[in-house]
């Protein structure tokens, strides 16, 4: 008689692939989910499909001709990612640039973050299902992306603000068309809680699924709408102003469940504290300048330099490291999607499949901004 | 929030031979790479430091002086103050140097980009492996490095 | 011959006496069946045609855009080129699939389909077979459609379509039940099982007038039922999973995939009908007892088109849960269906049946 007991049959492991092509994963990114029956054991994420090297050929362009490049990062706040590179360059040479140009970068800031939220909401709800969704949000960013053409020129990837200021002075029209914008979407946006936030099912797909707590939040660098979901508050805006948010009030949305149906309120929540910014700021633009005198070539002294912005999905960070030439000697670019997919395991572990589709909306994840 | 004489005097207690920079925007401070190890675990966890959050980390390769460097960027949710340590690695083959990833999770997927790119390998890191390139050949090298030289895909004006 | 558009059975029966003066009784039965197939096939392929094109208009205007509207006015001929697009396709053959199997698989749930909707009265007269046991066999012949579906899943050799048929087969098969037992309560109220009678049964007024409560109750949860036993709606989770599992129909192209795709809508037509037969009143116009004027212009309308009424009312309601609400997770239809819509289905019958016995009901 052996002393050893039958083991319990083992369920089968095994890995499923949701590879770079899908229709849920809003870009090129591999996941290969290890699976017990139908729990999710492990998540291991794949990038480098769209690795495209931008630190390394940063290195042998001059700094306007980066910030072509800092757009194509995570193209959904390509505004505020250039704001981060200009502001680096601008403080690392000391330059004052105007008032006007503060206030107009703060407001398309603004303008973008809605932006990006309103595309995060018609994707998370054609992942969950509801297809409808889709179209609603998509038709209400049309009315933005048409006041950026006007502008700024584009309406995806713009590169309207360069060092020293902006590109160009924003259209006469700009102020009218925001201000239609904004009591054109405040009607809206009710709506969309009618449709999506209200629904029952909706709400069972995503309460207590993907818990993190604030602890953990900290500790894998979880910022933005994300981070905030799990009651870590920290909004870039709040806590080291830069632009024009020292002079605007806002509040933070936290919550402290930290699952999925928190992420999606805040960002809901963040999406009427922005208009709220830009109408504060948008009757009191000052007169002035659009751009600052910079120099033909510009050149940082010799040193590093670190810039943090607010992007739509966390804090986006700008590092150069500068020997006094035209380009960069190192120019690393702290993308918020980076690490916010390295908590996609700690989240999705004991959850089902059908959960990881959705945790994996409610982080509104762009794959380009983690590959660089 | 402790100001630039209290911390520095901390990390002092912490690495007896670190050097300070202060005329960036944060306190910079060179430690021995040797022991990051101790004095980010010793930040972590002093009380009056807290510095619990890592928001940035970079590798660096300087060519001319045969160095690597890794910058780490810490800040602390609760007093609100940053520092920046700087370990600087004396040699380019075979650079090595402690994981973090038992102090801050989020340092796994950085140092595995540092590792990627630069070649610097982590010690006790549970996951060593390529981040971006590790699909496209085997003999890739490290392209972030100061003398890599690839006569197709890199076009040097 | 006597042609009624109000009353076909006149009209039939003139048929049926002509053919057996033609021909031999044995001859004349078979010329009937063989005429019986052509008319629902061509009626089973229409159906199939204007509801993927309703579909696509429904869907387009609830999303604020205008759908097909190049092929043909109003884009009306837009299922046709699906339909030819569909048919000119390779026939994939997948090289260790069980081949009979795999061929087999569509036509089961056609045929599935058809018996069902042999069944149904469209009209006074208007009725393929009108069996005494109605209700019972049709609840009989639309589980067999589960056959096609787990057939399908196992014969494409793929551990995905084998998941995916799994989970629908699981789904069906639960929602079977609250389907049956949903259709029993207005059973119970009216006595009978025989299709005609529940229809002539409610020549006074529509069981979910009549029927109070318990009926309503019971509508709701067909309704659900009847979403879910189609896959369509927030229970699309066998074919929308095409996220990882992807869905038994994955390995079929061109003509095959034609065929469970117009099944699906077939079946969507079905359940609506019976959902319009039992309880909203089948082709009965409707009747505000008292108010004889209004009656006599309900009247008016023939019996078909009542019914068509109510049926597309239904499938829009359908099309409308679509579009508008997230998925459910497998785990959570199962839940719903076997912890909440069983037990309520159960008490409802008690109900129904506590209420016919003490004589509290209006409908005799």
């Amino acid at each position: 008689m052996t002393d050893t007991k039958t083991p319990y049959l083992e369920q089968q492991e095994y890995t499923i692939n949701m590879g770079p092509q899908h229709p849920s994963t809003h870009g090129v990114l591999r996941f290969v989910v290890s699976l017990k029956g139908e729990t999710v054991d492990k998540v291991e994420p794949h990038l480098g499909y769209i690795h495209r090297g931008i630190e390394k050929m940063s290195e042998k362009m001059t700094y306007p001709q980066i910030v072509h490049l800092t757009d194509r990062l995570d193209y959904l706040s390509a505004h505020i990612n250039n704001h981060a590179l200009c502001m680096t360059i601008e403080k690392a040479l000391g330059v004052e640039v105007p008032e006007r140009v503060q206030y107009i970068r703060t407001i398309m800031d603004e303008l973008n973050r809605i932006a990006s939220h309103q595309l995060w909401w018609c994707a998370f709800g054609m992942d969950m299902g509801a297809l409808t969704c889709y179209f609603y949000g998509l038709r209400d960013r049309e009315k933005i992306l048409d006041i950026f053409e006007e502008s700024c020129g584009s309406r995806l990837l713009h590169s309207y603000y360069c060092p020293g200021g902006l590109m160009k002075d924003i259209h006469p029209n700009f102020k009218q068309r925001v201000k239609d914008f904004l009591t054109y979407f405040r009607k809206k946006l009710p709506e969309y809680d009618t449709l999506l936030t209200g629904n029952i099912i909706m709400q069972e797909r995503t309460k207590k699924i993907g818990l993190m707590t604030k602890e953990d939040a900290v500790s894998f660098g979880f910022t933005g709408p994300a981070g905030r979901g799990s009651g870590f508050s920290c909004d870039v805006r709040k806590h080291h102003p830069y632009a024009a948010y020292d002079k605007v009030k806002f509040t933070e949305p936290l919550y402290t469940e930290g699952d999925t149906f928190s992420r999606y309120k805040v960002r809901m929540d963040e999406m009427w504290e922005s208009m709220n910014i830009i109408e504060q700021l948008i009757d009191n633009i000052p007169d002035g300048d659009y751009q600052a005198k910079m120099k033909a070539v510009i050149k940082l002294p010799e040193g590093e330099y670190m810039q943090r912005v607010e992007a739509a999905r966390g804090e986006f960070s700008v590092f150069i490291v500068s020997t006094g030439d035209k380009s960069p000697y190192r120019i690393k670019f702290r993308s918020p999607n980076y690490c916010n997919l390295g908590a996609v395991h700690h989240l999705s572990k004991g959850f089902k499949i059908a959960d990881l589709i959705a945790i994996g909306g409610s982080l509104d994840l762009v794959i380009p901004d983690m590959d660089r | 929030m402790m100001n630039n004489e209290a911390l520095k005097s901390k990390i002092q207690a912490l690495a007896s031979d670190t050097e300070f920079v202060e005329t960036g925007q944060y306190l910079t401070a060179s430690v021995p790479y040797r022991k990051i190890h101790a004095i980010c675990k010793g930040l972590k966890e002093g009380a009056d430091t807290a510095f619990d959050y890592l928001f940035n980390l970079t590798g660096i390769d300087y060519l001319e002086k045969n160095q690597m460097a890794v910058i780490y960027h810490l800040e602390s949710t609760e007093f609100h103050h940053i520092v920046v340590l700087k370990a600087i690695i004396p040699t380019r083959e075979n650079p090595e140097i402690e994981s973090l990833c038992d102090l801050y999770a989020g340092a796994n997927f950085h140092e595995r980009e540092v590792y990627d790119f630069f070649g610097i390998n982590f010690k006790n890191h549970p996951d060593m492996r390529r981040m971006f390139l590790d699909e496209i050949s085997d003999n890739i090298g490290h392209p972030f490095r100061k003398d890599y030289v690839d006569e197709v895909n890199i076009i040097e004006r | 011959m006597s042609f009624s558009i109000y009353d076909f059975t006149a009209f039939n029966q003139a048929i049926d006496q002509w053919l057996r003066s033609v021909m031999s009784p044995g001859w004349a039965l078979i010329t009937e069946l063989t005429i019986i197939g052509l008319v629902f096939l061509l009626f089973y392929a229409l159906v199939g045609l204007v509801l993927v094109y309703a579909e696509r208009k429904v869907c387009a205007f609830m999303q604020c855009r205008v759908g097909p509207n190049r092929v043909g006015p109003y884009g009306i001929f837009q299922t046709i080129a699906d339909f030819i697009k569909l048919l000119m396709k390779e026939l994939v053959t997948i090289r260790k699939a069980d081949k009979f199997l795999f061929t087999l698989a569509p036509f089961i749930v056609i045929i599935a389909s058809f018996m069902a909707i042999a069944t149904i009265p469209f009209g006074k007269g208007l009725h393929a077979i009108d069996f005494n046991i109605g209700i019972f066999y049709l609840l009989a012949v639309s589980s067999l459609g589960v056959i096609g579906i787990l057939l399908a899943g196992w014969s494409s050799n793929n551990k995905y379509s084998l998941i995916g048929a799994m989970r629908s087969g699981a789904q069906i098969v639960s929602y079977e039940l609250s389907v049956g037992l949903s259709l029993l309560t207005p059973c119970i109220f009216i006595g009978t099982l025989q299709f005609s009678g529940i229809v002539e049964a409610q020549a006074n007024g529509w069981l979910i007038f009549t029927g109070h409560i318990p009926v309503v109750i019971a509508f709701v949860i067909y309704m659900i039922a009847a979403t879910a036993e189609t896959n369509r709606g927030p229970f699309d989770l066998a074919e929308a999973e095409s996220e990882l599992t992807a869905g038994f129909h994955t390995e079929y192209s061109g003509i095959k995939f034609a065929f469970f795709f117009l099944a699906e809508y077939m079946n969507m037509f079905i359940v609506a009908s019976i959902a319009a037969t039992v309880f909203w009143g089948g082709w009965m116009p409707f009747h505000i007892s008292g108010m004889d004027g209004f009656n006599h212009v309900m009247d008016f309308i023939p019996p078909f088109f009542w019914f068509l009424g109510k049926t597309i009312v239904i499938i829009f309601l359908m099309m409308w849960f679509k579009w508008t609400f997230p998925r459910l997770r497998i785990d959570q239809i199962l839940t719903l269906e076997w912890k909440y819509l069983l037990p309520i289905n159960l008490v409802n019958i008690l109900i129904t049946a506590f209420i016919v016995l003490m004589g509290w009901h209006f409908v005799k």
